[in-house]
């Protein structure tokens, strides 16, 4: 066992845990922050998405001893003082999500992107969420959204989508 | 965010943004795999890595021995503690059913066969342990395809199969239609593979079971799309367990496509597990075991022939289906490539004779069964992919041949030759839509364009029609479904006006929570928020059939709708006996009872709900309270229909295709909520188009499952797929009150067929006819370098 400190969603948090736990399982069973998925095993899906010191990664592709002295961002975190961030606003308003599941990875791995670029071609978000499977949308609206929240964050009023 | 509309606009038809979301998009989705229990301890599975074995022995010690491990079971364990198998749920006359046993017994049928269970106290201890049990096997020749099952001398799957033929089924009139064959100007024969699908929804399935041994009750979660089945079947038939002391529960399920209906071993195990143990036992698909034991789709070979008078008109069809069920037949197995395959091999046609036949095989292979379409799919496939070789063969255009055999608007009810009397339609109307919207000449016309440079631009149609709205039941019932397929709405309505809805139909994405809702507050006047529907939980709701087959709208929103009527009557009488007036002189509307012609003397839906419940003051010989329960049993299947157009460029350089375009022109009837249409198009489309592009399953000569990954196996990610353009025309469905028609399959069924026919009409200029899916670049390189055509 080893021990980390490692912040997340502002919170710190010290941990004894086995080398071979990912950081996905300490997000998942030692801190009960459920909203990180696990979709597959081979690192394909994004479900498990989160941001570590800003930055998009697959959190079962990462050791929880890798997130030592770290500071993580899961889905629970983007709300801010009861506040939807804009993707998650954006996810809801063009309807880009059906089941769910798959919604927090792709909400974090758009967050990763629009951090770099904040006004992607439909084209660059497209590529961007490569490693991101959705079976229920098409990927249509989830592309809407990111479009949506670029908009949004750039400092335009929300558009109301759809019909 | 929108939850309301104007007031007084209708609900009915509004894209209101879904109540779930909020939970989903803030990480409080409440999926199996999240739920913890006290004491909770992790089962792992000991799998086949042979396709055909006997077990010759099991030696769990050394997993015994690990700290933490808790039990290793085996299927003889189970057996003798009076474990059944798990049956299959539709039967066909002379069928052979196989034992399909939640842990094997004696010998192992397919790859990833669940042979033994250990239960420790983490996933990972119960991981290690899994490895360190022993099976002792002895591995013989396996086959995997159906048709070389069916060969003499093939290795038998179950000893007591002989030929492995699981059954074979045919409908339609084989004389009629040979001598119509014989008459006829044209045939054309095509050989068609539908290959086999993995349905990938991306929360992998999971179990959570929890004995509780003071009220002797078992409650499981488990990711299902029809949780009273799964209670049913798992009760009465494999553990012995009385329906009333056991609980399922839905919670939120990552998606489904048919994979989550079906009662799977480990569910059986884990349930069976937790009760022997007395501990709660959780048990998570890794993703490479969701490949190798969730239920496959498709699979199928199949011979057509079409024949033609000098018009262009299809006298007969003719279709020979070899369908692959895998190992052991699970749920829908039967069904899938009969009643919901055969059925609709007539389209939007006027095909005066068809005869389908199909034999289906047992393999040594994962079991096969509904996905997404479930049956449709092939036959579209079938019918639309061989349409397009006969326009090719007979030099008309694909639309105008489509257009000379469309059954015409007049013809209705119209009684197919496949069994199958669709209620209602009129299909030139969607075809002329979809053909104007693309501006199919111009289209056309940059097609002919391109080809002398030597760009390859592919135009493919789908007209497709759908039976859905699962399904009436003393139909199904003679056709060997061993359950009803109807469905129940619960409306309670609380004492100050707020309302439970308790229906048996299960979301796992398509937004019940927001579409039943609206259901609700269009009939009841309220506000959707003041709406909670409940589904998934056999300890509140009191039955159901669950969601598949496009059938929530239909026949769950039917049974909501019926409900709803109750309540109303029964306020109507309260409000009437307030008002001091005659039934007959009270209306409602807007959430207010009122006179007729006196809008003034009125009582609002909360009053009438708040008296119902104070029974102060009810008219005489009335029950107190407000709420009211409806089975609705359709009368008919319900029939969506449409046209499909894909257009593709084909780089005849490389083999890739890139799809350019996609236009869906539904008909699903009314609509109650078009942005979650939409969205299930969207999906839909792209998962027919992935069978068309991308997806399919390999095994080799062993039976060792090839694509048994997301790496290996071609799920389309964003940057494979453009925007989706969606239309409708509506012709409301005649057999339910809503005048809804099911919207979540449509997209699957047409779009493979749509895509399919874009690509080959892309290498007609080569002289390519036909070649079967997935149209991967290395398929279509090598078929253009052995072709004679081009530019």
């Amino acid at each position: 066992m080893a021990e980390i400190n490692v912040s997340v969603n502002g919170r710190a948090y010290t941990r004894d845990v086995e080398p071979r736990t990912l950081l996905v399982h300490l997000l998942r069973d030692e801190l009960r922050l459920t909203g990180t998925h696990v979709g597959c095993d081979t690192s394909q899906c994004g479900s498990c998405t989160v941001l570590l010191d800003g930055r998009g990664v697959k959190s079962c592709n990462v050791l929880a001893m890798q997130a030592d002295g770290c500071a993580v961002t899961t889905i629970e975190g983007m709300a801010t003082d009861g506040a939807l961030h804009p993707l998650q606003a954006a996810f809801r308003e063009t309807h880009g999500l059906q089941c769910g599941f798959c919604t927090p990875g792709m909400i974090m791995s758009a967050a990763d992107l629009l951090a770099n670029n904040p006004n992607p071609s439909e084209v660059e978000i497209r590529h961007a969420l490569e490693g991101n499977l959705c079976r229920c949308t098409g990927y249509h609206n989830i592309v809407k959204a990111v479009q949506q929240a670029a908009h949004t964050m750039a400092g335009g009023t929300t558009a109301v989508a759809g019909d | 965010m929108t939850t309301t509309t104007e007031p007084g606009a209708s609900l009915i038809g509004a894209s209101i943004r879904r109540k779930e979301d909020v939970r989903f998009i803030t990480g409080k989705g409440r999926f199996t795999d999240d739920v913890t229990l006290p004491g909770q301890t992790y089962a792992a599975f000991v799998r086949s890595p042979h396709a055909n074995a006997t077990i010759n022995g099991i030696d769990a010690t050394a997993a015994l021995a690990l700290p933490g491990v808790h039990a290793v079971m085996t299927g003889e364990d189970m057996k003798a503690a009076g474990v059944n198998p798990i049956p299959p749920g539709w039967l066909h006359p002379g069928i052979k059913i196989s034992e399909f046993r939640a842990l094997a017994v004696g010998r192992v049928s397919h790859v990833g066969n669940a042979v033994a269970v250990v239960i420790a106290d983490s996933p990972h201890i119960a991981r290690d342990a899994a490895d360190l049990v022993s099976v002792d096997y002895s591995d013989h020749p396996a086959v995997a395809d159906a048709v070389a099952a069916l060969a003499p001398g093939a290795p038998q799957v179950h000893p007591d199969v002989p030929g492995n033929v699981v059954f074979t089924w045919q409908l339609g009139d084989a004389a009629a239609t040979d001598a119509a064959m014989a008459g006829a100007t044209t045939v054309v024969r095509q050989h068609l593979v539908n290959q086999r699908l993995i349905a990938n929804a991306i929360e992998p399935r999971a179990s959570l079971a929890n004995y509780d041994a003071a009220a002797d009750e078992l409650t499981l979660y488990v990711t299902s799309q029809n949780p009273h089945v799964h209670r049913l079947i798992m009760g009465a038939f494999v553990l012995g367990l009385p329906e009333h002391k056991f609980r399922v529960i839905a919670p939120d399920v990552g998606g489904g496509f048919g994979s989550k209906i079906f009662i799977y071993p480990e569910e059986c195990v884990v349930a069976w597990a937790s009760k022997t143990l007395g501990r709660p036992v959780k048990w998570t698909a890794t993703r490479s075991e969701s490949f190798l034991t969730d239920a496959h789709g498709r699979d199928h070979d199949t011979d057509v022939a079409m024949a033609f008078d000098a018009q262009g008109k299809i006298v007969a069809l003719k279709v020979k289906t070899v369908a692959n069920l895998g190992a052991y037949l699970t749920l829908f197995a039967p069904a899938v490539p009969t009643y919901l395959y055969g059925t609709l091999m007539s389209g939007q046609y006027n095909i005066p004779a068809i005869h389908v036949e199909v034999t289906a095989a047992y393999t040594h292979t994962t079991p096969v069964d509904a996905y997404r379409g479930a049956g449709r799919p092939e036959a579209t496939y079938a019918l639309e992919r061989t349409l397009d070789v006969a326009a090719g063969q007979l030099g008309i255009d694909p639309a105008e041949l489509r257009r000379r055999n469309l059954i015409p608007p007049d013809a209705f009810p119209f009684q197919t030759a496949v069994a199958l009397q669709y209620d209602s339609g009129n299909y030139e109307p969607a075809l002329d839509k979809a053909l104007q919207l693309i501006d199919y000449p111009a289209r056309r016309a940059e097609q002919a364009a391109g080809r002398p440079k030597g760009k390859y631009i592919g135009i493919g149609l789908s007209a497709y029609i759908e039976a859905c709205g699962l399904a009436p039941s003393h139909i199904v019932g003679s056709l060997g479904a061993q359950a009803g397929l109807y469905e129940s709405g619960v409306v309670r309505i609380h004492p100050t006006g707020k309302v439970t809805v308790l229906t048996g139909s299960h979301s796992h994405g398509q937004g019940h929570e927001t579409t039943f809702s609206q259901i609700v507050a269009q009939e009841l006047g309220c506000s959707i928020d003041d709406v909670e529907i409940v589904h998934g939980d056999t300890g509140r709701i009191p039955f159901g059939m669950g969601t598949y087959g496009s059938r929530s709208g239909a026949v769950g929103g039917a049974a909501l709708f019926g409900s709803l009527q109750k309540v109303k009557e029964k306020g109507r009488l309260i409000a009437a006996h307030l008002l001091e007036a005659a039934p007959e002189d009270v209306d409602f509307a807007g959430g207010n009872y009122f006179v007729k012609g006196s809008p003034t003397r009125s009582k609002s839906f909360g009053e009438v709900s708040l008296a119902a419940y104070l029974a102060h003051n009810l008219p005489p010989d009335m029950e107190p309270g407000l709420e009211a329960t409806t089975f609705f049993n359709p009368s008919n299947f319900v029939f969506p229909f449409g046209v499909h157009i894909a257009i593709v460029e084909v780089d005849a350089e490389t083999g890739h295709v890139q799809l350019q375009r996609y236009l869906a022109v539904d008909d699903f009837g009314n609509v109650i909520n078009p942005m979650i249409v939409d969205g299930q198009l969207h999906g839909g489309i792209a998962q027919g188009a992935a069978q068309a592009l991308w997806e399919g399953a390999q095994y080799d000569s062993n039976g060792q499952l090839l694509t048994g990954s997301m790496m290996s196996y071609g799920i389309p990610k964003a940057e494979f797929l453009p925007m989706f353009e969606t239309d409708r025309t509506v012709t409301p469905s005649p057999v339910n009150p809503l005048g809804v028609k099911g919207a979540g399959e449509a997209g699957t069924i047409a779009s493979t067929a749509a895509v399919a026919n874009a690509v080959l009409d892309a290498l007609s200029p080569f002289g390519i006819t036909h070649l079967d899916m997935p149209l991967t670049p290395s398929k279509i390189w090598s078929a253009i370098q052995g072709s004679t055509g081009g530019n």
